[in-house]
């Protein structure tokens, strides 16, 4: 693999979590459990497919064949994403997604902080912003951790079983692959095995806090690197996708 | 190549400056501070913009006001590039902007940068209505993502916030 494909490679994967986890969260337009979350969930997951936007153009101008950042989105197979599994797990209830926001967000504040340092300017430029961003996202899904946590013994048995069901999903975050190895040498890539701990500490003095238990690490899924997906990827590149495969380059 | 001979870069920029954020109309997007640069080239005019959210729906809008501004000023090759670095922060709207937008009825952004993004709770903000700083926070992620929503106990309006970013 060269240096341009594991670029190439590299910034879809960022491209791809920002575009599958805003997409998840706009599915909450219109069913948030109050007007307030309704407003906040949706802004969240415009922030995620601005993020997708930046990080697909610069992919496509990385690839070269005169793509546009909407020919990445909308006309790739599910083989072709390489966002991180957890992204594409439904939404669930609220406490799936306040869980599920908790831990992305966590790690998005870390791997923003690292990449912003990234000596490809593009993606550094990119990385500075999405961190702004993503410690408001942080934030959010913090405070609603103390508060479901510490409210009733529904809402806190529903967030402890959130955590308890993505678990096994956050090991995949941290796995360093070729496209890794080659863009750390560069000083490009986030060093992912540095950004374990600090992730790990971070979610669990957040969850101490909330009277929620860090769940134990046990078996991890994994595959994302490779393309290979739950059976929900492949369910809203058919809703997504829906459009530009149905009427091909229509615009509007 | 008629560009240069026509419009000086300045020129082109005092036009851009007159062009209203679609969001909040009482400021412009120079006042923002999303109005970055401009390139005169062999190729045409280069306008840099940057936004202030990633995914600022407003963007496709200023990009469309901007092409049309300056092709009904007789400037026909233009290009609009959004740029992400240096990234945008409320720290360089200027106090006569800020004061603008409490007309307007947005609480501005009071300190430089995000010193204190962990604990919002602790921010005081005061009512752009009625001054007073008892106020509370309802929700960070008001009616755009760069604003937050508070509500007043004094005078018990709701209002906006913009956030520090």
């Amino acid at each position: 693999m060269t240096q341009q494909e594991a670029l190439f490679k590299y910034t879809l994967r960022l491209g791809d979590n920002a575009l599958i986890q805003g997409h998840r969260l706009s599915e909450w337009c219109s069913k948030g459990p109050i007007l307030e979350e309704d407003l906040a969930l949706t802004n969240i997951a415009l922030d995620n497919i601005g993020l997708a936007q930046a990080f697909l153009k610069y992919v496509a101008t990385i690839e070269g064949k005169g793509k546009t950042e909407d020919d990445l989105a909308y006309k790739r197979a599910e083989r072709q994403f390489y966002n991180n599994q957890i992204t594409e797990l439904p939404i669930g209830d609220f406490a799936v997604t306040i869980a599920k926001q908790l831990l992305i967000s966590t790690f998005e504040v870390q791997l923003f902080t690292a990449l912003s340092q990234s000596t490809d300017e593009t993606i550094a430029g990119i990385a500075a912003k999405g961190l702004k961003e993503s410690r408001y996202h942080f934030v959010h899904s913090r405070d609603w951790c103390f508060r479901l946590g510490e409210g009733t013994e529904v809402s806190h048995a529903k967030l402890q079983q959130a955590f308890n069901e993505l678990w096994p999903y956050t090991g995949e975050l941290f796995e360093l692959v070729e496209e890794d190895n080659i863009l750390l040498v560069a000083g490009i890539a986030a060093d992912l095995s540095e950004l374990q701990p600090i992730w790990k500490a971070t979610v669990a003095t957040v969850l101490k806090e909330a009277t929620i238990q860090v769940p134990e690490d046990g078996y991890m899924h994994t595959g994302s690197r490779k393309g290979i997906h739950t059976e929900h990827l492949g369910h809203i590149l058919a809703e997504m996708q829906y459009l530009q495969r149905a009427y091909p380059d229509a615009t509007w | 190549m008629v560009t240069p001979a026509t419009h000086s870069k300045e020129e082109i920029f005092a036009l851009l400056a007159t062009i209203h954020d679609p969001e909040i109309p009482v400021v412009t997007i120079q006042e923002m501070g999303m109005l970055r640069d401009i390139i005169l080239d062999e190729n045409g005019c280069e306008v840099i913009i940057t936004p202030t959210y990633t995914g600022c729906p407003a963007m496709g809008i200023i990009e469309h006001d901007i092409l049309q501004l300056l092709h009904n000023s007789g400037i026909k090759e233009v290009r609009v590039t959004t740029s992400y670095s240096p990234s945008w922060t409320t720290d360089w709207m200027t106090a006569a902007t800020k004061e603008k937008l409490k007309h307007y009825g947005i609480a501005a952004p009071i300190h430089s940068s995000c010193v204190n993004w962990l604990q919002p709770n602790n921010l005081v903000i005061s009512c752009p209505r009625c001054n007073s700083s008892d106020t509370t926070l309802i929700s960070q992620f008001g009616s755009t993502a760069c604003k937050a929503l508070y509500s007043c106990t004094s005078c018990k309006e709701p209002f906006e916030y913009f956030k520090c970013h």
